[in-house]
């Protein structure tokens, strides 16, 4: 995410305030004063990383404290959501569900674990499902809901969230 | 107050122990099980009654029917503490209608009824001009219809989800915190009497569903059925699951959840945090209320137990003597 703000002191502090009130973490902060620039302005590139659905947050808290916004990264997949999956995973191939999940290209399987159980019993596998938006999240969770259905697997979902 | 028992089990002698011990003003003039009855419109000799129950298995006379109770019993309200059926609410919805048309208050601690017919009921006990209170139906010692319909008035109540049912969250700690298999967890809850011989109902979800329609049509004005409710039990949960889950702190619960602007209700097995509010242990029930002013409120306490559900079943008494301008 990049940030224009005013070439004052303090303005800094204003620009990343607002960053850890919505419970943010700051990666790198690059400033660049554009030397050919007329205005006062001063330009600063941060990384950051946010909690599920606090970016409109913290646009507004940002445009409250005098920060323009410039850009939004491009940055891909924040959002995660683990569930655990049980059935005859394997037998009814695990990997065409993973491949299904990341053949959509808005969701992508990040991490997934497994426990081989006893010959017979079913199959326990932990899946962590990473997106953008949560929309998307919500779009891969109902398609995760359907190929279970139509498979004959159990999905327990987490809680909170959706 | 003049109160009529029907049903003479862990709740209802819970009930009787309880008025006999404490002077809440309490009189019960009569009492009946499935094969007998006894009414003294003066007032019952309690321990005698229970002594006769623990001795021969009957509470009284075997010419004394419920019908004859309701009917000739000189009582302010019946407390209705018969078996629950989930399918027909009977013979417990009988019992209840014919007192509540003869302007006679009812508290009961029975689900099938509620479930089923609620807004019948209400309609009746409000032409007759009595009340009918079911604090014990849900969650046993957990006020939890009296919160969200008085303590928490003026609110919206955007979700209310929590563990509804005592039997599975003790497998599933069990599961967790021991890793026992599902069978072994079963196993121990029956031999401690935390499930039944036929432990279905419970472990299916469907006790925690039943608990979620009766919410629902009495606190939030819903109409929903059993067959409204999206149900997933947790007998096909293995101990594998329990693990995963525990590699990140986590464990699995299950959850019952009405989202009240979708008019959705579900009961199925979740990920929580193992420090989560409602992650709570052994036969425990716990639920929170999202509303608009309050913020999230939650409740913790026993589900079931004779005494404790005895003690809601006496606070819809209290509540019901107060409306009355405490007339009796
Ligand atoms: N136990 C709990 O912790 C708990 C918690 C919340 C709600 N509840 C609900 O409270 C109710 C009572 O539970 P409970 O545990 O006390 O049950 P219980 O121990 O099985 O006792 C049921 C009583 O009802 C009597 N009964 C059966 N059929 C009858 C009939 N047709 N007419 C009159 N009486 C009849 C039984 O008679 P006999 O003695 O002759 O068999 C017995 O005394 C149930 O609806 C239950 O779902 C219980």
């Amino acid at each position: 995410m990049k940030l224009e703000i005013k070439d004052s002191p303090g303005q800094l502090v204003a620009a990343l305030k607002p960053v850890s009130d919505v419970g943010g973490n700051i990666k790198s902060v690059i400033h660049e004063r554009d030397p050919l620039s007329e205005s006062k302005t001063l330009d600063v590139e941060i990384t950051l990383e946010l909690p599920e659905g606090k970016l409109d947050d913290l646009k507004n808290l940002l445009k409250k404290s005098g920060v323009s916004i410039l850009r939004i990264g491009e940055e891909r997949f924040l959002i995660r959501k683990s569930v655990i999956l049980i059935g005859h995973l394997i037998h009814t191939d695990l990997s065409d569900t993973v491949d299904r999940i990341d053949g959509t290209g808005f969701a992508e399987v990040g991490e997934l674990s497994m426990i081989m159980p006893a010959v017979n019993e079913p199959t326990s596998a932990k899946l962590t499902i990473k997106s953008d938006s949560i929309e998307d999240i919500t779009r891969a969770m109902d398609l995760l809901r359907d190929i279970s259905r139509q498979k004959g697997i159990l999905i327990v979902e987490p809680l909170e969230g959706i | 107050m003049k109160i009529a028992i029907l049903g003479f089990g862990s709740v209802g002698k819970g009930l009787a122990r309880i008025i006999n011990e404490k002077n809440l003003g309490i009189i019960i003039t009569a009492v009946g099980d499935s094969k007998s009855g006894i009414i003294d419109n003066k007032g019952l000799d309690i321990c005698k009654i229970l002594d006769n129950k623990e001795k021969t298995g009957l509470c009284g006379d075997m010419k004394i029917t419920p019908e004859l109770i309701l009917n000739s019993a000189d009582y302010d309200v019946l407390v209705e503490v018969t078996p629950t059926n989930a399918d027909t609410g009977q013979p417990a919805l009988e019992y209840i209608k014919y007192a509540l048309s003869k302007g006679k208050s009812v508290v009961t601690s029975n689900k099938g009824p509620i479930a089923l017919e609620y807004s019948n009921l209400l309609k009746i006990a409000e032409e007759n001009k009595c009340f009918l209170r079911f604090e014990a139906a849900v969650c046993g010692a957990i006020p939890i219809i009296h919160a969200l319909e008085h303590g928490l008035a003026g609110n919206n109540i955007k979700r209310i989800y929590g563990v509804f049912n005592g039997t599975c969250n003790y497998i599933l700690t069990r599961m967790s915190d021991e890793k026992l298999t599902y069978q072994q967890a079963l196993l121990e809850a029956r031999e401690l009497g935390y499930a039944e011989a036929d432990p279905t109902y419970d472990i299916k979800g469907i006790d925690a569903a039943i608990k979620l329609v009766i919410l629902a049509n009495t606190i939030l004005g819903f109409h929903k059925t059993l067959d409204d409710v999206d149900i997933t039990g947790i007998d096909n949960i293995p101990s594998d699951a329990l693990q995963l889950a525990g590699e990140d702190e986590k464990t699995i619960r299950l959850i019952g959840e009405i989202d009240v602007e979708n008019e959705k209700l579900r009961v199925s097995p979740r990920i929580l945090l193992k420090n989560h509010t409602l992650v709570v242990q052994d036969t425990l029930n716990a639920v929170t209320a999202e509303t608009d002013l309050a913020g999230n409120v939650t409740l913790i306490g026993k589900g079931a137990g004779s005494v404790e559900t005895a003690s809601s079943i006496i606070s819809d008494l209290l509540f019901i003597r107060e409306c009355n301008g405490r007339r009796y």
